[in-house]
């Protein structure tokens, strides 16, 4: 099993009354509330929580791309990953990921891949997200009617741009390019493996199922609500005739651990309470424009097991989403808290109940303090992650891990 | 309430309901935002002196297909090929809300065709200082459009009233499609680039809008008309939201009436 380390990196200082005088965390969030400064030594502290992260053991690193959004301080998740190539060796990057339709042209995402592929000598895990809806149709004016097909398009070309030698013309129904030849290409070939971070549409199921691609599902609301969207993934795999490698899929789930269960409890309530309070405050405005989610969708929503096992985690989720206080976060299984041996024996449960190969941790999450993102990232480097690397391993393989360079450069000290 | 004939023509390879009732001079009318669940009140008025003929445009209440049109002049399009596809050689012709532009598109274009304007709170343009409310923004909820749509709310649901026997997911689907179908050529502000256009109307043009309409601004009104390339008659109709009409079908269809009768024009 592969444990990665997730970072958002949101903004720490937001109000202790922000629910109250402010209506949305994303899209129209008030700049004001930026200082500089902060954003300075956030950016450098979180880099070296991705650093330490990578130095104590964690698979892979990851970071993600977020557009006018308190809880996220990546527009360009690319700009992390470089910064990132440089200062770490061992880990894999997961960049989680490109918002394909909100490059133009798409080609760009292919050039900056390749290299982020090529820096990091071929340890690039190359995440396609469509976007949510504040992301790409509020905050960057994309069509909602035209966005899923303006993603598949980009897709096309950005994969085509990998693994076509010659240059070649594109003549596609959003994008007209007369010369493509992305240089460099990427060290890995045929090209990184692809990763699909998904909230729960059927079509991107089925369409990481014909693509051989992994499936992720980067819910904020732990493995409750996540066990009936997984549910629902792996009944249309196997609807689809496709085998239950657990590697096919990616999960994101919260991370307390301290000595005891109590320590803990102590320890991550303030954090937990300003991420579930502030930074999921969204307007719901922005949540739901017409045409971002399908018809075949909407209709299936209500027809079917799958789309049920869907809706169960929907409803699950929106219910939860009400639950802003320490006990209710830990109650509904939004962050897993507890003693080493405790927190392992639970996500050790959780990623064979959900049959989840790729593991994605937060570890930091809301205004928690640096020194107690590396505590918690050594506590479980040190004694949660030994207990489970050895899952799955003797079962399956993971097909969609880097294939680095054996021999990578390694940055000559600057003096 | 005048029988209506329920027909359907072909535009581009898709199927348009095509409603029609009344006798007289012919008038063409594309509804605005959702566009028309059912044959309404403002209708049944106007084809008291007209043959009222109310295509559905793509994506809109009666036409499923829209995804094959891609950009604002592929609508336009669409639009000029229904009305040669209704084969009324002269229209008026009536537009609301979103289709606004389009209709205003095919006049500037087809001035054989149209033969008199109505444009009622018509989308097409936007001001950074006195910007159009984003419908696409708008929380969910069954009450939330409809107080944004109409001066009384209970005007559009007795609209979007569902018929018995029709299945609730559909419904709400036709509705959700309408919405897409209007942003797909408007979002995601709604300019259209009208404004460079609007001199090759020729043909005189009637504007409307709602006192109360809490989507388009007042001043839009006479951005419009400054612009028009023929006679402009404005008005403004009190107790009206953005879908005039929704609140006022009755006044609507007087004014509208009026204003293509008269013989001055």
């Amino acid at each position: 099993m592969k444990n990665l380390w997730f970072h958002l990196m949101p903004y720490k200082d937001l109000p202790d009354d922000f629910r109250e005088t402010h209506p949305s965390v994303w899209v129209d969030i008030d700049s004001r509330l930026l200082d500089g400064a902060r954003v300075h030594e956030h950016y450098h502290e979180y880099l070296d929580e991705l650093e330490y992260a990578g130095e104590v053991g964690f698979d892979g690193v990851c970071c993600n791309e977020h557009h006018q959004n308190g809880y996220g301080l990546m527009p360009s998740p690319n700009l992390i990953a470089a910064a990132l190539t440089r200062r770490t060796n061992a880990p894999m990057i997961c960049v989680m990921g490109n918002s394909l339709a909100l490059y133009n042209p798409p080609t760009r995402v292919a050039e900056e891949f390749a290299m982020l592929d090529c820096m990091s000598g071929g340890r690039l895990i190359a995440g396609f997200p469509v976007g949510t809806p504040m992301d790409t149709v509020f905050a960057y004016g994309q069509n909602p009617s035209k966005l899923r097909d303006r993603y598949l398009e980009a897709h096309d070309i950005v994969m085509k741009a990998w693994t076509t030698p010659e240059t070649f013309s594109f003549n596609g129904r959003y994008n007209q390019l007369r010369y493509v030849n992305v240089w460099p290409r990427p060290v890995q070939r045929p090209h990184p493996p692809i990763w699909i971070p998904g909230g729960g549409s059927i079509e991107t199921w089925q369409w990481c199922a014909e693509m051989d691609y992994v499936y992720c599902y980067l819910s904020y609301f732990g493995y409750k609500a996540g066990e009936a969207t997984m549910k629902g993934f792996w009944e249309e795999m196997r609807r689809l005739g496709k085998d239950r490698n657990p590697y096919r899929a990616g999960f994101l789930q919260f991370v307390g651990v301290a000595e005891t269960r109590e320590e803990a409890y102590r320890l991550y309530k303030e954090p937990a309470e300003y991420f579930y309070g502030r930074c999921l405050h969204v307007d719901p405005r922005f949540a739901s424009p017409p045409g971002y989610q399908s018809e075949a969708t909407i209709r299936a929503r209500v027809q079917s097991q799958v789309a049920q096992a869907a809706a169960q985690a929907r409803a699950a989720a929106a219910a939860g989403a009400s639950a802003r206080t320490w006990d209710d976060i830990v109650d509904a299984g939004y962050v897993i808290i507890g003693s080493p041996d405790e927190v392992a024996e639970k996500l050790r449960e959780v990623c064979v109940n959900l049959n989840v190969g790729h593991l994605m941790l937060l570890l930091q999450f809301g205004n928690m303090e640096h020194d107690l993102v590396r505590y918690n990232t050594k506590l479980y480097a040190e004694r949660v992650l030994p207990q489970l690397r050895d899952l799955f391993d003797d079962q399956y393989e993971d097909r969609w891990w880097p294939k680095p360079l054996q021999q990578r450069a390694v940055p000559r000290a600057v003096a | 309430m005048n029988s209506v004939k329920s027909s359907s023509v072909v535009v581009a390879g898709h199927p348009c309901r095509v409603l029609q009732a009344g006798t007289g001079a012919p008038v063409v009318f594309f509804a605005g935002v959702g566009g028309l669940p059912k044959w309404s009140p403002f209708l049944d008025a106007l084809s008291g002196t007209h043959r009222v003929i109310a295509p559905s445009l793509p994506g809109f209440p009666g036409a499923v297909d829209f995804r094959h049109l891609d950009d604002y002049h592929e609508w336009v399009v669409a639009a000029l090929e229904l009305l040669e596809a209704i084969g009324e050689p002269s229209i008026d012709l009536l537009a609301s809300s979103v289709t606004g532009p389009l209709a205003a598109e095919v006049a500037g274009l087809a001035r054989e065709r149209v033969r008199r304007l109505v444009l009622v709170a018509p989308f097409g343009m936007y001001d950074d200082v006195d910007p159009t409310t984003d419908i696409w923004a708008q929380r969910p909820g069954p009450d939330v459009l409809p107080a944004l749509l109409c001066d009384n709310p209970e005007h559009w649901k007795q609209l979007w009233e569902m018929p018995a026997g029709e299945d609730p997911v559909e419904w709400g689907i036709y509705l959700t499609r309408a919405m897409e179908a209007a942003a797909r050529y408007l979002f995601p502000m709604g300019n259209t680039g009208i404004a460079k256009r609007l001199y090759r109307i020729h043909q005189p043009t009637l504007l409307v809008n709602g006192a109360n309409d809490r989507v388009i601004p007042a001043s839009y009104q006479q951005r419009f008309a400054t612009r028009l390339g023929g006679p402009v008659v404005m008005q403004t109709v009190a107790a009206a939201g953005h879908l005039v009409d929704f609140d006022q079908p009755a006044e609507l269809a007087r004014q509208i009436n009026a204003f293509l009768v008269d013989q001055r024009y």
